[in-house]
């Protein structure tokens, strides 16, 4: 079975930021770039599947469409178990929203035809919850969202799922391969690299690739952004939260009180 | 209805969600202000059983679509809904970012080539033209954006933001919308699986206090519940302690876990993400500890402290003594 993952570097920001000169994106000064958490876990949901299943010729191909910051994200999937991995970028993408990541995140599919595609549910800093269901839109692919337990069938060309819904609630599927999940987090629990497997990740093939090389042309994409961005400001804080300063004694007696005051 | 506003509700096991209505709430508003029609549109195997609940006033039509599967089938409702719109033409679509909407909303505005945004927080028209807002970097910014050249938008709207509109009994006409469905379902529904019930039901706690993150380890874990019993107050925590195993889903607060409305939230070492805020906004008084001051949970905090938890915890417990 071959298993495409799509996985993003997402941006963290410092305490203090400025906006870069545009307006419409953070100053890179301020940002910290990390591997999304949802999407470790679909790595993780790989390699687990692989080893259930077990068949030689398997394979998980990890992809992201991202500058070169994401190559950190992507050695260490590399580090963690996956085969090889693709990067999708130029300068063109720079302000790709998600219905456009999703489209060349398309092309790579057609590409690797994999049997099965795993992206996280969400990214933290987008949240979008959209790039897996629009990519499983564009591929016609069969998918689930919000998958919290997966099982192989016993001739693996098929997939039990739960998926999770609102309130504690799950819903079991059977869906057939190929097809594409989104993975919650807390699916399995994320496994480290060694040492030596991080060293050993930059002798395994990343591939670097501009959507030209897709067959996607800049135009094309950026007439299937879904959104444009015209104004990026900080949140309106509201009254916001009355602040209780002092010594940690002094905020402890003060949260008792307001404690006190409401259930006796 | 070429140009017109519609909402598509969600109903499960034979109950409308609550954000149906709070849709509606947005889409008058929005029709209202850019003189569109309003109509609501209902995917069900059984959708006439909803009109009742979905009849606010001004509602133009309400459009029925009978679902060839029992439950909610992603592909079904994404073949709906994409015919629908091809068939109807609005010019805004409105859907709520729930669990159901993140399996076929996306693939719907990615196949006809929509506008698209999720997770919308706001919405307005300006001259006609339409622009949203939603949470940017993680919440800590808010970006606007614009979708020039668009015949449709479909946007999917955070729920919990916007008031629901009030249900007066009024009849909007009903129309069955039919649609080649048959074969659009490409999943096997096995059934609905409960999380495993507890002894204790954080939905029924007057003072809740809540853990997340910030504990860091699941060695630290009794002595908050020391600390809670202590307090008089039931321990609750966010998703990250249910993911690694070091405690039961039963005590979640958020999206997937439960939705609380406690007289006192407590939470320390929570930052808040927006599937936590959604399970305990309305909680009449939340005092927030974190050590980020930029946490998004002194958003909704009435008080709060930025705090070391674990000082915090030391202090209160001294003067429990």
């Amino acid at each position: 079975m071959k298993i495409l993952v799509c996985v993003k570097q997402v941006a963290s920001l410092d305490e203090e930021f400025e906006l870069g000169g545009d307006g419409l994106s953070v100053d890179p000064e301020f940002v910290e770039w990390e591997l999304n958490e949802w999407d470790s876990f679909a790595l993780e949901a790989a390699l687990r599947l692989r080893e259930q299943i077990g068949a030689s010729g398997d394979e998980v191909v990890v992809a992201t469409v991202g500058a070169e910051v994401a190559e950190d994200g992507l050695l260490g999937c590399l580090a963690r178990g996956a085969d090889r991995a693709v990067r999708v970028w130029d300068e063109s993408l720079a302000s790709a929203d998600v219905l456009v990541v999703a489209r060349v995140l398309a092309a790579v599919a057609r590409r690797e035809q994999p049997d099965l595609v795993l992206c996280g549910v969400q990214s933290s800093d987008a949240v979008n919850g959209a790039t897996g269901t629009a990519l499983a839109g564009l591929l016609a692919l069969r998918r689930v969202a919000v998958v919290k337990r997966i099982e192989p069938e016993p001739e693996g060309r098929a997939l039990v799922v739960e998926r999770e819904l609102e309130g504690g609630l799950l819903e079991r599927l059977r869906v057939k391969l190929p097809a594409l999940l989104t993975v919650q987090t807390g699916i399995f629990e994320p496994r480290y690299a060694t040492l030596r497997a991080i060293k050993q990740a930059r002798e395994k093939p990343l591939e670097r690739l501009g959507p030209g090389e897709l067959g996607l042309s800049p135009e094309e994409l950026s007439g299937h952004a879904g959104a444009r961005l015209v104004a990026l400001r900080p949140p309106e804080r509201g009254e916001g939260a009355q602040l209780l300063d002092g010594s940690a004694d002094r905020i402890a007696a003060r949260i008792l009180e307001l404690v006190r005051e409401r259930v006796g | 209805m070429a140009g017109g506003v519609l909402v598509l509700a969600e109903a499960r096991r034979g109950e409308l969600r609550e954000v149906s209505l709070e849709l509606l709430a947005l889409g008058r508003e929005l029709a209202d202000s850019a003189g569109l029609e309003l109509r609501a549109a209902l995917v069900d195997s059984e959708p006439e059983r909803f009109v009742g609940q979905l009849a606010a006033t001004g509602l133009t039509e309400v459009l029925l679509v009978r679902a060839p599967t029992a439950h909610f089938e992603a592909h079904v409702w994404e073949q709906a809904l994409a015919a629908m719109i091809e068939q109807e033409r609005p010019s805004l679509v409105l859907l709520g970012q729930t669990i159901d909407s993140l399996g076929f909303a996306a693939a719907v505005a990615a196949r006809l080539g929509l506008g698209f945004a999720s997770d919308v927080t706001g919405a307005r028209f300006i001259d006609g033209a339409l622009y949203v807002t939603r949470g940017a970097y993680g919440e800590k910014l808010i970006a606007e954006l614009a979708f020039p050249d668009r015949e449709c938008t479909l946007l999917t709207v955070r729920a919990g933001i916007f008031a629901a509109a009030p249900v007066d009994g009024s009849r909007p006409p009903v129309r069955e919308v039919s649609l080649e469905l048959a074969d659009a379902s490409a999943t096997e529904h096995l059934g609905f699986v409960e999380v495993a019930e507890s002894d204790v039901d954080i939905t029924k706690a007057e003072f809740l206090l809540s853990i997340g993150r910030g504990v860091e380890d699941a060695e630290n874990i009794p002595r908050f519940e020391r600390l809670a019993e202590r307090l008089g107050a039931t321990l609750s925590v966010s998703r990250p302690l249910v993911d690694a195993g070091w405690m039961p889903a039963a005590r979640q607060v958020g999206q997937s876990g439960k939705t609380v409305r406690p007289r006192v939230y407590l939470a320390m070492g929570i930052s808040g993400a927006v599937q936590h805020l959604a399970g305990m906004r309305q909680a009449d008084l939340i005092i927030a500890v974190n050590s980020d001051p930029e946490a998004p949970i002194f958003s909704v905090a009435h008080y709060g402290a930025v705090a070391d938890m674990f000082e915090v915890a030391d202090a209160l417990e001294a003067l429990l003594d």
